[in-house]
């Protein structure tokens, strides 16, 4: 009797918590959306949590979009996106590549090389790193972020040097005798194999690549080449009393992210985990 | 670059269009194929291994050198000055207080850890709406840190969404300033930490605790252990390695916090962090030797964290080979 009781209780004790959690993840986004369905009058005048009178005023999106510079935010991290995340996949499988397949002088110190840049958190080394961009040259420019996306990614060199080694040899060796080069080897046979490691990579440096904003903050002046988070960033200028605006610039930058949640939910969280624990 | 059939079989054919192609750089002809294959390996990590030397490795030692140097980013000429910077770094009551407000972080990823851990245990037993809850707990991670800066300015502000929610309930006294109150401020901002990070660490731990084997709880449950027993007997010890990764996570991520406080109070009201400070250094004031400093200083904490992590918690999860 007493046990049905307690097992009652917890599992009381089990949804209320989901359901207050939930509340206090959701909340704040909820508000932040309906203010940005209102007009600046309505906004200051009514409560945080009063429906905006219609839900079809759209026109702080239309601001947020052209005047804030968020279709050019959309456009330039698309740009930076597409050209860091071959190069990331290009140099992770290439390194994968070599260090599964091939015994080599050097070969235990090139993989203590990648791990021991484990330990160096981005963030500490930024002020030197920063001279080095200057030096080549690349302050001010999308290449800038392009290159550190692809140079300092060691997790993805991890999950590629994972996937490499459950590629059975059996089918280069099969490719050598047909005459393949270790180009041809690379390009035909290991990188189609390495799909879903390819997906998980995508995945996770996407959202990271999407989200970033230490780099763009430090890097780009130009207004021209932000990127969605600089870009959303300045809206605290122009719009500093605009909160319906901001507000506005907010979901839009999240409404792609959460449309790609939606659809890719497993691979997100299976990315997640696999890129975490190895 | 792709041109993947003529590049290493004849090594005279430099006939790739870029220079970067592997195998397109081999010196003279007459190559053997052993020579060939053993070069090969160095051709591939040619690209990875120049990026990681030139963009961690040479500015970790230069971050060193910078650190012993006046420099201040533009001059010609570093002069030597000792030991000056870190003297500055560890006297100076504004620089150390960015060390204080990093154990506000510190503290809040430990209440960040308990939660996750709770919300992974309870959801990853039988229970209605798992992939609801799974999905509202974790995409918060998912979303723009600067969006989550505006989102939470909108929600604190005076009469905002929390303001209201605590008048509703009748809690006017707890009602505060929440970002603008210098004693509070650092707490704020620290638990709009955990509620953006929270979600990656639940994931985890779901992950982890999802790994262990059903027949494992079958044989406890004959057994008769509670669900306490088969958390703190099984689902514990299964999850330490990745317990002890978050915690090192934890250490470096309070001390590298930024676009939160960046984007909600900009340091104000004594929430500057340390990755604020030594960027303002470095580029308003064009300090870069004692900014080198400081980073210094956090790269040596994070490696000795990091290591007293590996000495306590001991696991086999680095494995390259």
């Amino acid at each position: 009797m007493t046990r049905t009781l307690t097992a009652g209780l917890a599992s009381t004790v089990k949804y209320v918590s989901l359901v207050v959690a939930s509340l206090v993840m959701i909340l704040p986004i909820v508000l932040i959306v309906m203010g940005s369905f209102k007009t600046n009058q309505e906004f200051l005048s009514t409560g945080p949590f009063t429906a905006p009178e219609s839900w079809t005023n759209v026109s702080n999106y239309v601001t947020a979009f052209t005047r804030g510079g968020m279709a050019r935010g959309f456009v330039n991290t698309v740009l930076i996106f597409t050209v860091a995340i071959a190069g990331t996949i290009l140099i992770g499988a290439a390194t994968a590549y070599a260090l599964d397949r091939f015994r080599f002088v050097g070969r235990r110190g090139v993989l203590n090389l990648f791990l021991l840049a484990t330990l160096v958190p981005g963030v500490t080394t930024q002020v030197a790193t920063f001279q080095i961009i200057n030096w080549l040259g690349l302050y001010d420019s999308q290449a800038a972020l392009i290159l550190l996306f692809m140079g300092t990614d060691i997790i993805s060199i991890y999950i590629f040097l994972q996937f490499v080694r459950s590629i059975p040899r059996s089918l280069d060796e099969a490719a050598t005798i047909d005459g393949a080069g270790h180009l041809r080897i690379f390009f035909r046979i290991i990188l189609p194999n390495l799909k879903p490691a390819i997906a998980t990579v995508v995945i996770i440096k996407g959202i990271g690549i999407y989200n970033e904003f230490f780099l763009p903050f430090l890097y780009i002046t130009d207004p021209e080449k932000r990127p969605i988070s600089t870009a959303l960033f300045a809206f605290k200028g122009p719009f500093g009393s605009q909160w319906e605006v901001i507000s506005a610039g907010v979901v839009i930058t999240i409404v792609p992210i959460l449309v790609l949640f939606l659809f890719l939910q497993r691979f997100i969280y299976n990315g997640f985990t696999s890129g975490a624990t190895k | 670059m792709t041109t993947a059939e003529t590049g290493v079989r004849r090594p005279t054919t430099a006939a790739a269009p870029t220079g970067r192609a592997p195998g397109t750089s081999s010196p003279g002809g007459a190559a053997g194929p052993r020579w060939r294959r053993r070069i090969v390996p160095y051709l591939f990590l040619l690209v990875p291994v120049a990026l990681l030397v030139l963009l961690t490795y040479v500015p970790v030692v230069n971050m060193f050198w910078y650190s012993f140097t006046d420099w201040d980013g533009l001059d010609k000429t570093k002069n030597l000055v000792g030991f000056e910077n870190y003297t500055e770094v560890f006297t100076d009551p504004e620089n150390l207080h960015v060390f204080y407000v990093s154990l506000y972080y510190f503290v809040a990823s430990f209440v960040q850890m308990v939660i996750a851990l709770y919300f992974a245990t309870i959801l990853s037993f039988r229970i209605r709406f798992k992939n609801l809850w799974k999905g509202i707990l974790f995409f918060p991670y998912l979303i723009n840190g600067v969006a989550i800066g505006l989102i939470f300015l909108n929600f604190l502000r005076p009469e905002g969404g929390l303001d209201t929610v605590l008048m509703s309930l009748g809690l006017e006294s707890l009602v505060q300033q929440w970002t603008g109150d210098p004693d509070i401020a650092n707490a704020t901002l620290a638990s709009v930490s955990v509620w953006r990070y929270m979600g990656l660490n639940f994931v985890m731990f779901l992950g982890a605790i999802q790994s262990i084997s059903s027949e494992i709880y079958e044989a406890a449950e004959i057994d008769g252990a509670s669900r306490w027993h088969e958390f703190r007997y099984i689902i514990l010890p299964s999850i330490r390695p990745i317990v002890g990764l978050s915690l090192i996570l934890a250490i470096s991520g309070s001390l590298s916090v930024f676009e939160i406080p960046k984007v909600m109070t900009d340091g104000g009201n004594g929430t500057e962090t340390f990755v604020m400070r030594t960027v303002w250094m470095a580029f308003n004031r064009n300090m870069v030797g004692l900014a080198s400093a400081m980073a210094v200083v956090l790269l040596v904490v994070v490696l000795i964290v990091t290591w007293v992590q590996r000495k306590v918690l001991p696991d086999d999860e680095v494995d390259l080979t």
